[in-house]
Formats: structure tokens, C-alpha cells, sequence
């Protein structure tokens, strides 16, 4: 509990960051009740209504308060569903990459050796290729959807928790705490996951936080370059994509996809910058 | 330093075996049968399919393909496009420059502005000027680029008119390509509003790519700056009685830029992402529109061959990057 109040003391220090925290709860609150506040359901067309401006423009009304796409559904619903999708991505892309990456990077940073270079190599390899570029082709490989733009972008961030994984464990690995356990008999897993590993975790957490946003922003990407989620799911970037077409006729139809991203990506790299003010040793005075 | 770079190269060359190692692969972990994919024809006889198969080796066990692979890399031949028939690094390096005159206005473009604007939020820290500058950076870094290029098309070539929407320069103009850089071509054409023509067609893209790299430059020139600031030997400086201008552009400056010129270098990679959604947006013919044209139209050798490409381009700058990093701060030279 105190370290959870020393935690918010440096973190509300920021005040960009608690503006992105406040900003992202709401994203969260609309996803999860986006049943509620969605005026029409996401892919209902309404064929008397095709393109039809914003309600403060001339043509527009309340009922369609952000206008219409050019099938004639409603924008503001569609990016209210959209919410979940992004949250969707960002929280399976984190975990896969999470996951594997700190199992990977447990391993080379313990057993070091052949374990270690094989594993580096591997993660090199994958770092060499530009990241979108390496997950388009990915993608053209599994096939375009959703899931596996998911799967791709995971594979292409992970080596970034790898390298930190292991750069901490190894950093870990020569305090006495970790020889005091040794020499008391500890097993190597127990060693590995309950002793040395959570005191790894802060440079992780934020590396998740922002790679969060990388994910959403990628997805996002790969849907509007038409390999990501396929219409007419209510994605942000698949929204842009479809919306394409229609820049210089209809500019609600892509202005507020995008924004919706922007502001989405925006308030969790806030959040990321104050996670790191907060938990980064290095910059905390003491 | 001899050490330095072979160290390096020691960690590269594997890396690139890895690389070419994957490009292989790719192919053959398509679904479907590679002979078809790669030749792209339909309804093919069985006699052409077995003479096709003995043609791209899928015949031969797998390790000896791989070798074959190889050997035909070293020779510079990454096979056929599909679609145009022609070699793929021929596509490649016809359609590189654009990729990299777009890549370099990006990257002077986000230098210039970045630089300049870090070093002053830097040195009037927490100042109105500050905050903008750092608030602009994180809206540059968080921005979805591929929506930022239609905004700028709508309000630019839409509302204003004054770009084109898309390609390299207008129809009106035609020349032989020399160096491959429209800039520089069409000022060697001599054709009178070639250039300008030009200009207007790669100054949004550049924007547009340049947005990223831009808002990290400056936010790194700025605690960069902000760290050097706090040295002894700045407050020395000072206390000697120099001029602000002086402790801030000959000591700060100078020591500030080495992390600076790393980020720039680390920049590389980003662009290359980068460029395929500009591309894709402005109809740019580089490098990127052409992988994701591969990639819809099942190009697959030509995807194959790009991924090589790009990553082995990658690589390159990256080396280069380091040996210079290597070259200003012996530090990293003798560490790990």
C-alpha cells in the first residue's frame, strides 16, 4: 500500500500523465459501455442518409451527430465500437509479446552461454527488418485479419522485452540476494520467475505502456493498408481505409477515424512518460 | 577501432544469414504450391509444372536449395517478378532513389526543425515555448502518419490547392532519368517549371515522413541538452564569463550531439516504415508502394527480394551509424 502511494505521489507529479490516465479511463468506460452510448448500432445503414455532414454543418442533424459514411452508417457509433477493438488489440498484442518476450529473455539472461546467443541471434535477426515492413509480410504469410495482424505485430515487438528481460536479469543475477538464494538451495525456476524476476519488472511495465500505443498504431496501419481487420468491422485504421475514396468529398469520414487514434495513442504515451518518471530508478531522486 | 568493426561485422554477419534465412523461408511457408506461386500461372500442364519444378530447384532437398539461394544472392539475382517479368533487383534499384530522395528531405526537414527547436525548449526550460514544443513532439510521436498525409491532402491540394495529391511531378514533364533524384534531374532537364514541379510533388510526403523522426529528435535534443546543461564544465564556462551563445553552441552543443546523431542514425528503420504508408498515400513509386503492390497482387519473389533488400540497407546504415558513433566517443569502442 505505501508503495502504491509512493508510486502515485511521483506519478501525479506529472501532470500530462494523470491528464492521460483521466483520458484513457474514459476511452476504457466508452468501450465497455459502448452498448449504451452508441446512438445505432455499428453496421446499420440508413440508405436515406449516405455522407451526411456532421450536425453543425448545413445538411447535418443530431441524429447523426458526427454524419455518415458513405453507406450511410453512423461515424460517432462506429468509433464508439472502434474503442473496443483498439483495446482489444492492445491488450492481446501486449500480452503475446509480453509473455514470450520475458520468458525468452529470462532464459538467455539466466543460462547466458549458447542459450544466450542463440536467443539474441534469433532477436537480431527480427530487429533487422523494418518493423511495419516485417509485419505487412508477415501478415501477407498468415493471411489478412485481425487476429493475425495481432499475431505479427506481437512478433515484431517482442525482441524489444527480450532485450530489456535480459539486460535486468543479468544486472540482477550478480546481487547478493540472488547468491543468498542460491546458496540456501532455491530451484532454478523459483530462482528464475519468484526471486530474480520481480525485481526486473519496472523497466517492463513501461516498455508495455508505450508498446501498447505502438500496437494500436500499427494495427491500425495494417487495416488501413487492407490487411489488418476487414471491413466492415468498425476499426479505426479499416474506417480510414474505406473512407479513402471520399477525402476531398466527405472530410468527417476521415478526420474523426484518425483522431480517434491520435487521441487514443496520445493519452497512453502521456500515461507511458509519467509511468516511467515514476518507476525508473534512474530519474527518481532520492 | 579494427577490433571495434570487427566485432561489429561479427554480430552482422550471422544477423544477415538470419535474414537471408528468412527471406528463403518465406516462400515456402506460403499455403499453396510454390512452383505456382512463383511462376504466377494458372492452369498449368503437369509436364510444364514437373519442367518448372526442375527449373526453381523444388525438387532438390531443402539445405541445397538454401545453398543455391545463396549463390544466386552473391550473384546479384533475386529472381523474376511475376507481374513484370524483369529482374527484381532491377525493380529495386530503378525505384530506390525515389524512396531515398523522400527519406532525405524527411530527414532535413525533421533535423532542421527538430535541432533548433529541442536546443531552445531546452535552454528556456519550462518556459510557454518549452511546453509547446514538447507537447507538439509527443502529438508528432503518437500520430497515425497515414491520417496525417490525408489531413495535409485535404487541407493543402483540397481546400488551398496548392500541392498535387499525388506521384513525383507533373505529366506535362518528361526526361530521361539520370541520377533517379527528381529534384536534381529536373534541374538538369532544363525544362522551365520542371523543378518547382517537383518540389510541390515531395514537399508533402516529406512533411508527412519527416513528422516522427522530427518529434524525436527534438525531444531528444532537449534532454540531451538539458543533461549537458547541468555539467561542471558548462557552470565552468560560465563562471569564466562566456557569452551564452558561446557555452551553449561550442560546450553544450558539441557534447549534446552524440546522443543526437544516434537517434538520427536509429532513424533509418522508421523511415523505411514510414515510406510505405507515405508512399501508399501519395502514389510515390519508392520502395514501399511497390512491397505493399507485391504483397496485394502476390508478387511473392518481389517480396521476397525486398525484404532482403531492405533489411540488408538497414543493416548497412546501421554499421555505418555505429562506426561513426564508434569514431566521435571512444567509450563505446571499449565497451561491451
Amino acid at each position: 500500500m505505501a508503495l502504491l502511494q509512493e508510486f502515485w505521489a511521483y506519478f501525479s507529479e506529472n501532470r500530462g500523465a494523470v491528464v492521460g490516465l483521466f483520458f484513457f479511463v474514459c476511452i476504457v468506460l466508452i468501450a465497455v459501455f459502448a452498448d449504451f452510448l452508441a446512438p445505432h448500432a455499428s453496421n446499420v445503414q440508413y440508405r436515406e442518409a449516405f455522407l451526411q455532414p456532421p450536425f453543425w454543418q448545413d445538411g447535418g442533424s443530431l441524429r447523426f451527430p458526427l454524419g455518415t459514411d458513405a453507406v450511410g452508417r453512423d461515424v460517432l457509433s462506429r468509433l464508439i465500437y472502434g474503442s473496443r477493438y483498439s483495446l482489444f488489440i492492445g491488450c492481446i498484442v501486449v500480452s503475446i509479446s509480453l509473455f514470450a518476450g520475458i520468458f525468452l529473455g529470462l532464459c538467455a539472461g539466466f543460462f547466458r552461454g549458447r542459450v544466450d546467443t542463440a536467443i539474441m541471434r534469433i532477436m537480431d535477426v527480427v530487429l533487422a527488418f523494418p518493423s511495419l515492413l516485417l509485419a505487412l509480410v508477415l501478415v501477407a504469410l498468415l493471411g489478412p485479419s485481425l487476429m493475425n495482424a495481432m499475431i505479427a505485430i506481437a512478433i515484431v515487438q517482442q525482441p524489444h522485452y527480450v532485450r530489456l528481460t535480459r539486460a535486468a536479469v543479468i544486472g540482477e543475477m550478480t546481487k547478493d540476494y540472488v547468491t543468498a538464494a542460491r546458496v540456501i538451495g532455491v530451484k532454478q525456476l523459483r530462482l528464475m520467475f519468484v526471486t530474480i524476476l520481480p525485481n526486473c519488472m519496472a523497466p517492463l511495465i513501461v516498455q508495455a505502456a508505450l508498446s501498447f500505443s505502438t500496437a494500436i498504431l500499427d494495427a491500425a496501419a495494417l487495416g488501413f493498408l487492407g490487411l489488418g481487420a476487414q471491413p466492415p468491422t468498425p476499426e479505426w485504421g479499416t474506417m480510414l481505409a474505406e473512407a479513402r475514396e471520399f477525402i476531398l468529398r466527405a472530410w468527417w469520414v476521415v478526420t474523426f477515424p484518425g483522431l480517434a487514434i491520435l487521441l487514443t495513442v496520445l493519452a497512453i504515451n502521456l500515461m507511458g512518460d509519467g509511468l516511467r518518471d515514476a518507476l525508473d530508478p534512474k530519474l527518481k531522486r532520492s | 577501432m579494427i577490433t571495434f568493426l570487427l566485432r561489429k561485422l561479427g554480430v552482422l554477419i550471422p544477423t544477415f544469414f538470419g535474414v537471408t534465412l528468412v527471406a528463403f523461408i518465406f516462400i515456402r511457408l506460403l499455403p499453396g504450391d510454390p512452383v505456382l506461386l512463383m511462376a504466377g500461372e494458372r492452369g498449368m500442364s503437369e509436364e510444364r509444372h514437373t519442367a518448372l519444378m526442375k527449373e526453381y530447384g523444388f525438387d532438390r532437398p531443402v539445405w541445397e536449395q538454401y545453398l543455391s539461394y545463396i549463390g544466386d544472392l552473391a550473384q546479384g539475382d533475386l529472381g523474376k517478378s511475376i507481374i513484370t517479368k524483369k529482374p527484381v533487383t532491377k525493380e529495386f534499384f530503378t525505384l530506390f532513389p525515389a524512396t531515398i530522395e523522400l527519406s532525405l528531405c524527411a530527414i532535413i526537414i525533421a533535423v532542421f526543425i527538430g535541432l533548433p527547436a529541442g536546443m531552445i525548449a531546452a535552454t528556456r526550460r519550462g518556459s510557454v515555448f518549452d511546453h509547446t514544443v514538447m507537447a507538439g513532439a509527443l502529438t508528432g510521436y503518437s500520430m497515425p502518419i497515414f491520417w496525417w498525409g490525408l489531413l495535409l491532402i485535404i487541407f493543402f491540394s483540397g481546400i488551398l490547392g496548392w500541392t498535387p495529391v499525388s506521384g513525383r511531378i507533373s505529366l506535362l514533364y518528361y526526361f530521361e532519368p539520370v541520377t533517379g533524384f527528381m529534384l536534381i534531374d529536373s534541374l538538369m532537364s532544363g525544362q522551365e517549371g520542371a523543378f518547382s514541379s517537383a518540389l510541390s510533388h515531395l514537399i508533402l510526403p516529406a512533411i508527412v515522413l519527416g513528422t516522427i523522426p522530427l518529434a524525436v529528435i527534438a525531444r531528444q535534443t532537449r534532454s540531451a541538452m538539458l543533461e549537458v546543461l547541468g555539467e561542471d564544465y558548462v557552470r565552468t564556462a560560465k563562471a569564466k564569463g562566456l557569452g551564452p551563445g558561446r557555452v551553449i553552441g561550442l560546450h553544450a552543443l558539441r557534447n549534446a550531439m552524440i546522443p543526437v546523431i544516434t537517434v538520427i542514425g536509429l532513424q533509418v528503420g522508421v523511415l523505411f516504415a514510414g515510406a510505405i504508408l507515405t508512399e501508399t498515400i501519395f502514389s510515390w513509386p519508392g520502395i514501399g508502394k511497390w512491397m505493399v503492390d507485391s504483397i496485394s497482387r502476390r508478387d511473392y519473389p518481389s517480396v521476397q527480394g525486398g525484404l532482403l533488400l531492405i533489411a540488408a540497407v538497414v543493416m548497412m546504415v546501421n554499421l555505418v551509424v555505429d562506426l561513426l558513433y564508434g569514431l566521435i566517443n571512444p567509450q563505446i569502442r571499449h565497451t561491451e
